[in-house]
């Protein structure tokens, strides 16, 4: 099962193919469709070791799609996953848990356990892995929570959290137990300016002293340039772009630039 | 025409067939995880008593009027060819081998099997599922395996009280408002009822709530989005559960009849 992940095929003309490195997450082809609809129709994507890569793209465009592929939530119709050098398509739902321990998520929607307190969602990853002790527990919480700037929501139950709150404890719960890798899924969406450049700045805060790598799918021009050390452009079930945010800024393609400026289709001038 | 009609049967039926595949599927991973993975004893107290809570009312009352109008309508036949005072007899039978299990748990397929369905379904549409299995955690592990075996445990012991209380309920009607010889009744009752009879509806009341516990669990997980999509999960779990009860009933009656059989030997 410990191979090399075959070297990616050339693909769309603009995607640059990352260094030498042996990349964290790596995907090939990927195909996917719900239905009738096809979300995906043949993904390649490379993420590095220690990078902050940015995914961008229109709503509905498969965004969530593709980032649950990359922990094995959903299994895709064609295509290939690497995860630090091993191919998750295929595995066992018990064999995935392994995959998991090494990648946190952020949902978009947090997906807090709304049975519990805030306390005990961001506890949670950690009593599974067999933390029983209570101090250490509390402690841990504490300073997650901090890291998160929600001091002394212990005791909270997730509905009675505004929607940005929900985002910072699901981020709190998933790099809790320092994953090496960690997706989130517009962390920014909904947050006022002030919370979003925490967030963006906790990102880089966990890039630069853990050296996670972060994959973060994002609407927000500002915080994909703020925190990405590239980024990539879904479109139609494809990497439409590749590169980093400088040759994002300077590109002259116009469907890029109707995105990057907000302008819908068609619109003239 | 033949075909056409084949073909027109062919597409429900297989729905059917891999409806039944999922939740015995469901069921074999389950009891797989019971033997190779740690039970969580919290969960599957809280379980234990969060059944036990939501079915205590349904169960005493279910009970105690089942026992109240079956031994009178006993009463009212049997009085008319002088054998009233068998009234206790027939009605501790009955509540111990069909009315006692049936009825207890089509009332916990309405309650608990809603409640679970309906629970597991928000946390499948509002991707809590996915959370836990992003966490590494084994969603049937985690909220499959305490509530079956909470199940398993609690459903005997209701069905036991419900059996009780019908036969105290039963016992006060014929006694007080009938107005039965008190000591014949109870002669005749202790006479007629063998240990067979409350083993059978114990071993009824097991298998009812594993039927309950793993179709609920079942279109709990397979939900589809929305609030309408977790209403019809509920909505299924209690209709199926129910008929999944009630054609079981039957062939288990048979089949335990075999090993326990009926009547005074
Ligand atoms: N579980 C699902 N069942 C059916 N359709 C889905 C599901 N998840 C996503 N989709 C569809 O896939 C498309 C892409 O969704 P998504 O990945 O959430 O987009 P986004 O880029 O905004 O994150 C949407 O059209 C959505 O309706
Ligand atoms: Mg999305």
């Amino acid at each position: 099962m410990i191979e090399a992940p075959p070297s990616p095929k050339p693909s769309t003309k603009s995607h640059l193919v990352p260094g030498n490195s042996s990349p964290m997450v790596a995907v090939r082809s990927l195909a996917k469709k719900i239905g009738e609809q096809e979300i995906l129709r043949g993904v390649d994507l490379e993420v590095t070791r220690g990078e902050t890569l940015a995914i961008i793209g229109r709503s509905g465009g498969g965004k969530s799609v593709l980032l649950k592929h990359l922990v094995g939530l959903m299994e895709p119709d064609a295509g290939e996953i690497w995860i630090e050098g091993q191919n998750i398509i295929g595995l066992t739902e018990r064999q995935l848990g392994a995959v998991r321990e090494k990648i946190g998520i952020l949902f978009q929607g947090a997906a807090l356990f709304d049975s519990m307190t805030v306390a005990e969602n961001i506890a949670f990853p950690l009593r599974e892995a067999g933390e029983r002790n209570p101090k250490v527990l509390r402690e841990k919480v504490r300073e997650m929570l901090d890291v998160v700037e929600l001091e002394g929501q212990e005791e909270k139950m997730p509905e009675s959290l505004s929607g940005g709150m929900k985002k910072r404890v699901g981020l709190a719960r998933s790099i809790v137990r320092r994953p090496s890798c960690v997706l989130y899924d517009e962390p920014t969406s909904g947050l006022d300016p002030v919370v979003s450049d925490s967030i963006n700045r906790l990102i880089r805060r966990l890039q630069k002293r853990l050296g996670m790598t972060s994959v973060v799918v994002t609407h927000d021009m500002k915080s994909a340039f703020d925190v990405a050390n590239h980024v990539a452009y879904l479109h139609e079930g494809r990497i439409y772009f590749y590169g980093t945010p400088n040759q994002l800024q300077q590109t002259s393609d116009p469907i890029l630039q109707d995105f990057l400026l907000g302008r819908s289709e068609g619109a003239g001038d | 025409m033949i075909v056409r009609f084949f073909s027109a049967l062919g597409a429900p039926l297989l729905a059917f067939f891999q409806y039944l595949g999922e939740v015995v599927l469901l069921a074999a991973d389950t009891f797989r995880s019971i033997f190779t993975h740690k039970l969580r004893w919290k969960l599957f107290l809280t379980q234990v008593v969060e059944i036990g809570l939501l079915s205590q009312l349904v169960v005493v009352i279910t009970g105690a009027f089942t026992g109240a109008v079956f031994a009178a309508q006993t009463f009212f036949q049997f009085n008319k060819i002088g054998m009233g005072s068998a009234t206790g007899a027939v009605v501790s039978v009955s509540i111990c081998r069909e009315l006692g299990p049936v009825l207890t748990a089509l009332m916990v397929a309405g309650r608990v099997g809603a409640a679970m369905s309906a629970e597991i379904g928000t946390m499948k549409v509002t991707e809590q599922i996915d959370a836990l299995r992003a966490l590494a955690v084994y969603p049937t592990d985690y909220l499959v395996v305490p509530r079956a075996l909470a199940m398993m445990v609690s459903m005997p012991l209701l069905v036991a009280e419900c059996i009780a209380v019908g036969i105290a309920a039963g016992y006060f009607v014929a006694i007080f408002m009938l107005e039965i010889n008190g000591t014949y009744y109870m002669a005749n009752m202790v006479r007629w009822t063998r240990n067979r009879d409350i083993i059978m509806g114990l071993s009824k009341a097991f298998c009812f709530g594993v039927l309950i516990v793993f179709i609920s669990c079942q279109k709990g997980l397979s939900a589809r989005e929305g609030a309408v999509g977790v209403g019809r999960a509920t909505t299924e779990a209690v209709v199926n559960s129910s008929l999944a009860i009630l054609i079981c009933n039957f062939f288990l009656t048979m089949l335990l009849n075999i090993i326990y059989p009926a009547g005074y030997q």
